[in-house]
């Protein structure tokens, strides 16, 4: 536990100081510090953080671990990375078109193959991603 | 006339389990109470098995397994993130909301006339199942108690597809209507009054509705009399938009295991209090008394029952954790009985005022009161940055032997960095099959029934945004 005494004397006796001389030219110029998650997130009640598990994304700059930005508010458009649920997992590629119209997940690495949605194929687009963070330490 | 919007989300905690893990889609998918005592959300698929709201799981469990049943522990950090969620972006849709509940939230929409009412909520069910994967019912009616009845309409009437206006119906459509729903469905009715009310002769909501409000009154009580006003329109009970401070705190919890000695028993009142004291000191209260119960369990028939409680008036009121887990632990003392397996306890703070302008009795020193203030400030700071329960009194304890069962608790997946969704890296080249098929893992929880191993379709509630092919979908 805390000593009581120490943490009384941690708080300061005013809580403002007490202004004397010229006022601060940069009062004026004063602007927020930048905010990262204003940064990554546009809609914060559409936006989910999910983490990213192997390597099929690599060449996209997604590695294992790397938490994604799903923002499920954007309208995904061809190209986009997205977050797709195929039956019933959840899957993190880029979307494309195939030559007759059909919609591919393209992995970001050519170990592993371009998925073809079929007829049958149980297929949702659950969010369009629009970053990543990792940290180092 | 008012357009009140009742906005509810359908099956809540199963809807916001099914947006993490697809797996639940279209399976009969239960959330348990605490403890995993009893039912306390239910898929469709689980209504119509039959199995009712608060049935206790220990009497279901067998028809559970028959069916093959996904039955998960409540997950309250995920409930409530959610419902944030939600609430938030309904404010957008208007700037009078009353959020009733986790789930439900009143809207006042009578400066939207000009909109065609019916696309303006089936905007906002879009927006809502886009943006968060929660399917919503929206009811609209000229007061509360009509708004909410016509959420039940939105939600049991398939023709509606999910929006109800009552403001834009037929008076004799209207009462037709009524005249197929029980009175049991009525806001404010409930079980307990609804026999008494079709004893005499009140079968459904059209009658109701016609009764004379303050004949009714008399028999049985001004809310009654309430109640038929706003069925014919005439609001009575308005929105209360502010975020009120509370009267009071509640905190209590059934144990996992049930608790005989008087230490284990005190370690957990000491946490109910320190979290009760947390509250109130969010919203800047001192409380003027304190509640605290023990009880053993009423459905345990071999053992004998027991239950007590005692309120101690604060003389000066406090905001001070140390100080109310003294008060309740000696209260505890008070009415603690040996050789009781006690099954649940529980602290109530009550007599709340607000911090500024308190009154402190005439032996109190003012000195010791900003002591404590400053050493609770510092004890809430810590324990935001480093995780709840970090810096805690020590007769809190520190195995909670009696902490609460929570045998299958999905991942919180939008409260803590460790649980977030996994993407899996399904579909290495190896995997495919040679027709092209992919083999994927069944990594999620829970285990299914050979059953439920059938392939999942998708969800009726959630937007196909494309299958086959690509097509837009407005959001």
């Amino acid at each position: 536990m805390m000593n009581e005494r120490t943490i009384r004397r941690a708080i300061p006796l005013f809580s403002s100081k007490a202004s004397a001389g010229f006022p601060s030219p940069a009062d004026d110029h004063l602007e927020s510090r930048l905010d990262v998650t204003e940064y990554l997130i546009d809609q914060a009640d559409a936006t989910f953080f999910a983490m990213v598990t192997g390597d099929s994304m690599r060449d996209a700059g997604l590695l294992e671990n790397d938490i994604v930005v799903v923002d499920r508010s954007k309208k995904p458009v061809i190209s986009n990375i997205i977050i797709a649920i195929i039956d019933g997992e959840f899957t993190i590629k880029s979307l494309g078109q195939s030559k007759s119209g059909r919609p591919i997940l393209i992995p970001a690495n050519p170990d592993y193959p371009i998925i073809e949605i079929k007829d049958e194929t149980d297929f949702q687009v659950w969010g369009v991603v629009t970053g990543s963070f990792r940290r180092f330490r | 006339m008012r357009n009140i919007a009742l906005v509810d989300v359908n099956n809540f905690y199963v809807s916001c389990e099914r947006v993490f893990n697809p797996h639940l889609i279209n399976k009969p998918v239960v959330v348990l109470s605490n403890n995993d005592g009893c039912a306390v959300a239910r898929s469709n698929e689980v209504k119509k098995l039959g199995i009712g709201m608060g049935a206790p799981w220990f009497k279901f469990k067998e028809l559970a397994n028959q069916h093959g049943i996904v039955a998960l522990s409540s997950n309250y950090a995920l409930y409530a993130d959610m419902s944030n969620r939600v609430m938030s972006i309904l404010r957008e849709f208007s700037p009078h909301q009353e959020v009733y509940s986790i789930d439900e939230s009143f809207l006042d929409v009578t400066g939207f006339q000009s909109l065609n009412l019916v696309e303006y909520a089936q905007s906002m069910r879009a927006r809502i199942l886009q943006w968060t994967g929660l399917p919503v019912c929206v009811g609209i009616g000229s007061t509360k108690t009509l708004a909410k009845l016509a959420n039940y309409c939105a939600k049991k009437i398939e023709r509606f597809n999910g929006v109800c206006n009552f403001n834009s119906m037929q008076e004799e459509e209207l009462h037709k209507l009524f005249e197929c729903i029980p009175v049991s469905e009525v806001w404010g009715i409930g079980r307990k009054m609804a026999p008494q009310l079709e004893a005499l002769g009140f079968n459904h909501v059209r009658a109701l509705q016609r009764s004379d409000p303050k004949m009714m009154r008399n028999k049985f009580s001004v809310t009654m009399e309430k109640t038929i006003r706003e069925l014919n329109g005439t609001m009575c009970i308005e929105l209360e938009e502010r975020h009120r401070t509370k009267q009071q705190i509640v905190s209590s919890r059934s144990f996992g295991i049930p608790v005989r000695d008087f230490s284990s028993l005190s370690e957990s009142v000491t946490l109910y209090v320190s979290r009760a004291a947390v509250k109130l000191r969010q919203q800047a209260s001192f409380a003027g008394s304190i509640y605290v119960y023990i009880r053993t369990s009423p459905f345990n028939e071999k053992d004998p029952f027991y239950s007590n409680g005692l309120t101690i008036p604060i003389p000066s009121p406090t905001d001070d954790t140390k100080q109310l887990v003294r008060l309740a632990l000696w209260a505890l003392r008070k009415i603690y009985k040996a050789g009781y397996n006690y099954q649940k306890a529980g602290v109530m703070l009550s007599e709340l005022v607000p911090r500024e302008g308190i009154q402190t009795s005439l032996f109190s020193d003012s000195t010791l009161l900003d002591q404590s203030g400053n050493l609770m400030m510092v004890m809430d700071s810590i324990n935001k940055k480093m995780g709840k329960g970090s810096l805690k009194l020590a007769s809190e304890g520190f195995r909670k032997p009696w902490k609460m069962r929570q045998e299958n608790k999905s991942p919180c997946y939008t409260t803590n960095w460790q649980d977030l969704i996994k993407l899996e890296s399904i579909s290495p080249r190896n995997q495919v099959t040679k027709d092209g098929y992919l083999r994927m893992k069944n990594s999620h929880l829970p285990k299914l029934s050979s059953a439920e191993q059938a392939a999942p379709r998708l969800h009726p509630g959630i937007p196909v945004i494309a299958r086959n092919r690509i097509t837009s979908t407005d959001c």
